[in-house]
């Protein structure tokens, strides 16, 4: 058992240096081009532009919200981070080293490191392995012989709160959604993992469910000096439970900051709207009208200038015409938007109002 | 769907090359001397060597592929090793008699197949879907050539109602009251397998889609069974026609043990003679027509689907 | 099991108590199912006779009269009567059960082996390799079954194993293509991609994650093959592309009798009625296997 915990990665730098970092993340899914010929080229070739230069940081020991509307890249970027699928560009450093580069930390390494936990919870186990061997497995693949890795699997489904000797027998189909979530969460703590990727971990699940496994997941991080990345499309749940917020929007963050700026002082439009389309629990505020109107543009051929502009009630000639920056809005430098409003130096107090049949009035 | 009509178009000329490849690399895997038909055994060798060379045996294998396949799409398949006659002209007479066996015999398979299959699947669960489910079984699992055996001690020897053998005078078969009672026997044994393998599909599509939501909305509606069998009908039509194209194909090529049963003159006797006669070319020529003949028939298939199918259209 | 050492390194005393798995719950269903039983008894029967053959059978498959030609059904010594050339048919019929098993189930075993190897990798792979290996295969369905049996053996020339060549290549690309699309369908599973972040190698993925989800359904596809293959098999020998004489063989016997047909249809009938009822009790297992296996609950 003791190989498996030497080669996981100790904490090197410190609390200040963040424990991953993202830089430059980019992945563009080729459009399968459907035409009568396959082998003439019909003009340059088409790409979805699913995630489009993300840049940012997790703190040690924190929790990092990731929301956005569906398809905005949340699950994307996730799977790139996992290196579940490879990026075209970008870069990850984990803990100061970077990942699976010439010199660095080899991919097995690394994801000994993080693991993840995806929104459907019987997709995720398979049909025809029991929960012990479900968990016990990734243990056996770094090399624990069969029976630690059994014992392992058996502790792990104690501390998730699961009998081993009830539910260790047992077949995905056997167990409730929250059952299966918390056996997913099991296998993913099975070699010690510093960030753990929650991918719309408890969006399946029922309200009273999710407040458990919520809470669950709180006592694990304390208990293991866990880090998150929870993405989720509930804002609800991402204010109770992160400590930052990041807002992706067509393949790119567009606003990132701690929970109470995002939730208390959002500075993107996007932001704004997407806070104000959740239903309030204060029936005497309800929301009268649905602040963003209309899908979101097609990701293969993105707005040239700012990509909301198009459903932005704010939207102004210069949005059309050059790309927003990324700009720190606060002193210590951790709330940044990106938008021209914000931006003394982009000529949008000057410009003239765009004409926007999609936004609302 | 104009490009998915020309994208499979295209898709189909490799298939068709690797078809001609198949057919003449297969006959040239055969053991033994492709002139045993011909010369005999203890023929001087120059005379083994002229015979190679007028019949192009003499070239690297490559070269005899190119020139056969060079001939081949001319319509030139050579002549025949143990008759001398024209291959091409003894695999048209004969795919003419094998189209119209298949043809008969697909049309009362696909027909005895959806009324079975179509009232198994509305009365799913019942007596007549065990019935129903039961012929199918027997369809797929008969030998069809000890059918038809079956069916001549019983129809032609024992009560003399119809003809055990051939296809009629003239050795050819046409629609007319002389050759109508030879083509039963054959092309009800050979329907036999068609019939089982729709009555299973009808019956699977049937009952999907009864269980579907919007057969209950239609249900809901207050329209009756009349017309919500044309939904069904409309629903059930792309699998139905994509299995009974397929079924046709598989009855021009698999024809050779009923050929063989009712002496029918068609590819499949052709092909028994063939193979039999060890008579390459005749052999390679009519492999080649019935797989073009097969590729054909799934091209059409999927070219059709696209106008019975919306789904289909959006490219 | 060795509690005491579980005891000292888990703090879950008890072993996990196995839930009933997946196969045990199939062969409880299975075996409350009358008709596939009763067939699955039938061609036990069947082979068990044509295992123990000589000891069974009332006489020598070979050994012929002439005087003996063609005897009815229920003639003097002879249970079901004689062939063409004098031999007891109740014999050859037991012998023939060998020869005629054989060729309507290795051929699917084998298909079973090699197409599943063949699906996995192309559907686990993906890609490039994916695309070349149903692209050959592609070619292999321009081709009807009968039609590819029939040119293969007839090219190749008669005999048990250029026959069973021949089937095996028939029922390869079909597997093949069951497998890789089951194997394609479980690749994106997110267990796969779990499996994945485990960090464990492809080879372990395949073998403990894949196969258990992909073996299942090409079982079944399989098993519903040898009805077909059998006919297929006797067909081949029918046409006297497989088995030679004087071998006794359902689907030579067939072909050796059709003159008999005259004169005794009966006796001409049977070999065709064993092939129709080996092939339908394999059939409708496979139906009830295949039912037994789908458990939705």
């Amino acid at each position: 058992m003791s190989a498996l915990e030497q080669s996981a990665v100790a904490d090197r730098g410190g609390p200040a240096q963040p424990l991953l970092s993202v830089k430059g993340l980019q992945k563009h899914f080729p459009v399968r081009e459907s035409g009568a010929l396959p082998w003439v080229k019909k003009g340059p070739a088409r790409k979805v532009h699913a995630v489009d230069g993300v840049d940012f940081a997790v703190a040690k020991g924190e929790t990092l919200g990731i929301v956005g509307e569906s398809g905005c890249g949340k699950s994307t970027t996730a799977r790139l981070i996992a290196r579940l699928i490879d990026a075209d560009q970008g870069s990850l450093v984990f803990d100061g080293e970077g990942v699976a580069e010439f010199g660095g930390m080899a991919l097995k390494d690394y994801r000994r490191n993080l693991q993840m936990v995806f929104q459907d919870s019987f997709a995720s186990l398979n049909p025809r392995l029991t929960m012990e061997e479900a968990i016990a497995f990734g243990p056996r693949a770094h090399g624990l012989p069969a029976k630690e890795a059994s014992a392992r699997a058996r502790a792990l489904l104690a501390r998730v709160g699961l009998a081993p000797e009830q539910f260790g027998g047992r077949y995905a189909h056997e167990l409730s959604g929250g059952q299966r979530q918390r056996v997913n969460i099991a296998r993913a703590l099975a070699f010690e993992p510093r960030l753990l990727i929650l991918d719309e971990a408890v969006a399946a699940l029922d309200k009273s469910v999710q407040a458990q496994v919520l809470n669950l997941l709180r006592e694990l991080k304390e208990e293991r000096g866990l880090t998150y990345l929870f993405i989720s499309h509930d804002l609800h749940v991402v204010r109770y439970f992160s400590d930052r917020v990041m807002v992706m929007y067509l393949g790119q963050v567009v606003e990132i900051g701690p929970v109470e700026a995002i939730y208390g002082a959002a500075r993107h439009p996007y932001t704004g709207a997407l806070l104000s389309a959740v239903p309030s629990m204060d029936p005497a505020n309800r929301t009268q009208r649905s602040p963003l109107a209309g899908d979101p543009p097609n990701p293969i051929d993105p707005p040239a200038g700012c990509r909301f502009r198009d459903r932005c009630v704010n939207a102004r000639a210069v949005c059309a015409e050059q790309a927003p920056r990324m700009l720190p809005l606060d002193a210590d430098g951790r709330h940044f938007a990106r938008c021209h409003m914000n931006d003394p130096a982009s000529g949008y107090a000057s410009s003239a109002p765009a004409a926007n049949p999609e936004a609302v009035q | 769907m104009f490009a998915y009509i020309i994208k499979r178009l295209l898709y189909a000329v490799p298939i068709a090359l690797a078809v001609t490849l198949v057919a003449f690399l297969l006959v040239h895997i055969a053991p033994g001397d492709a002139l045993n038909a011909i010369a005999p055994a203890d023929a001087p060798a120059e005379t083994i060597a002229a015979l190679k060379a007028a019949y192009g045996l003499d070239r690297p294998l490559p070269v005899q592929y190119g020139l056969w396949l060079g001939r081949a799409l001319q319509g030139d398949l050579g002549a025949s090793i143990a008759t001398g006659r024209s291959v091409t002209s003894e695999v048209m007479a004969a795919v003419g008699n094998t189209l119209s066996l298949a043809g008969v015999a697909a049309i009362i398979g696909v027909l005895a197949g959806c009324v079975l299959g179509g009232i198994a699947g509305y009365r799913h669960g019942g007596w007549v879907d065990r019935i129903a489910t039961f012929i199918s079984v027997i369809g797929v699992s008969v030998p069809h050539y000890w059918l038809g055996l079956v069916l001549t001690i019983v129809f032609s020897i024992t009560l003399g109602w119809l003809p055990a053998m051939g296809a009629g005078p003239e050795g050819g078969w046409f629609l007319d009251g002389a050759h109508l009672p030879y083509i039963v026997l054959p092309a009800l044994t050979m329907a036999v397998v068609p019939m089982g393998i729709l009555t299973r599909t009808v019956r699977a599509v049937v009952v999907d889609i009864l269980a579907q939501d919007f057969v209950q909305a239609l249900r809901a509606k207050g329209l009756g069974n009349r017309r919500i069998f044309r939904h069904v009908a409309k629903n059930a039509a792309p699998t139905v026609l994509a299995v009974a194209g397929l079924q046709l194909g598989y009855l021009m090529g698999g024809s050779i043990l009923i050929e063989t049963v009712f002496a029918w003159p068609g590819t499949g006797f052709l092909l028994n003679t063939a193979i039999f006669q060890r008579d390459l070319p005749l052999l390679q020529g009519t492999l080649l027509v019935l797989c073009l003949f097969f590729v054909l028939l799934n091209l059409l298939v999927d070219i059709a689907q696209p106008f019975i199918d919306p789904r289909m259209r959006r490219t | 099991m060795s509690l005491a050492l579980d005891a000292g390194s888990a703090p879950a005393t008890l072993p996990a108590q196995r839930s009933r798995g997946y196969w045990s719950r199939v062969l409880r269903r299975l075996s409350r199912d009358p008709v596939t039983l009763a067939c699955a008894a039938i061609l036990l029967l069947i082979l068990l006779a044509a295992v123990f053959a000589p000891l069974i059978a009332p006489a020598d498959p070979f050994k012929g009269s002439m005087i003996k030609r063609l005897q009815p059904i229920g003639a003097e010594g002879f249970l079901l009567g004689t062939d063409e050339l004098g031999r007891d048919m109740l014999t050859r019929l037991i012998y023939g059960g060998r020869q005629s098993l054989l060729m309507g189930v290795l051929p699917v075993v084998l298909a079973f082996g090699i197409g599943t190897t063949i699906g996995v990798i192309a559907g686990y792979v993906g890609g490039r390799v994916n695309m070349v290996i149903m692209r050959t295969l592609d070619v292999f369905y321009a081709f009807p079954s009968v039609l590819l049996a029939v040119a293969i053996s007839g090219a190749l020339g008669a005999g048990l194993n250029n026959c069973l060549l021949a089937l095996t290549l028939v029922f390869v690309p079909q597997v093949t293509r069951v497998a890789e699309s089951v194997t394609t369908q479980v690749r994106q599973l997110d267990y796969i991609e779990a499996a994945r972040m485990s960090g464990a190698g492809p080879w372990m993925i395949v073998r403990e994650q894949v196969l258990g989800n992909v073996l299942g359904p090409v079982f079944v596809y399989s098993t519903g093959l040898i009805s077909v293959c059998m006919i297929l098999a006797s067909g081949l020998s029918f046409l006297g592309l497989g088995v030679k004489p004087p071998e006794p063989e359902w689907g030579l016997m067939l072909n050796t009798l059709r003159p008999a047909i005259f004169q005794n249809p009966l006796v001409a009938a049977l070999p065709g009625a064993m092939i129709f009822i080996t092939s339908i009790c394999f059939n409708l297992l496979a139906d009830g296997i295949r039912s037994a296996m789908d458990i939705r609950s």
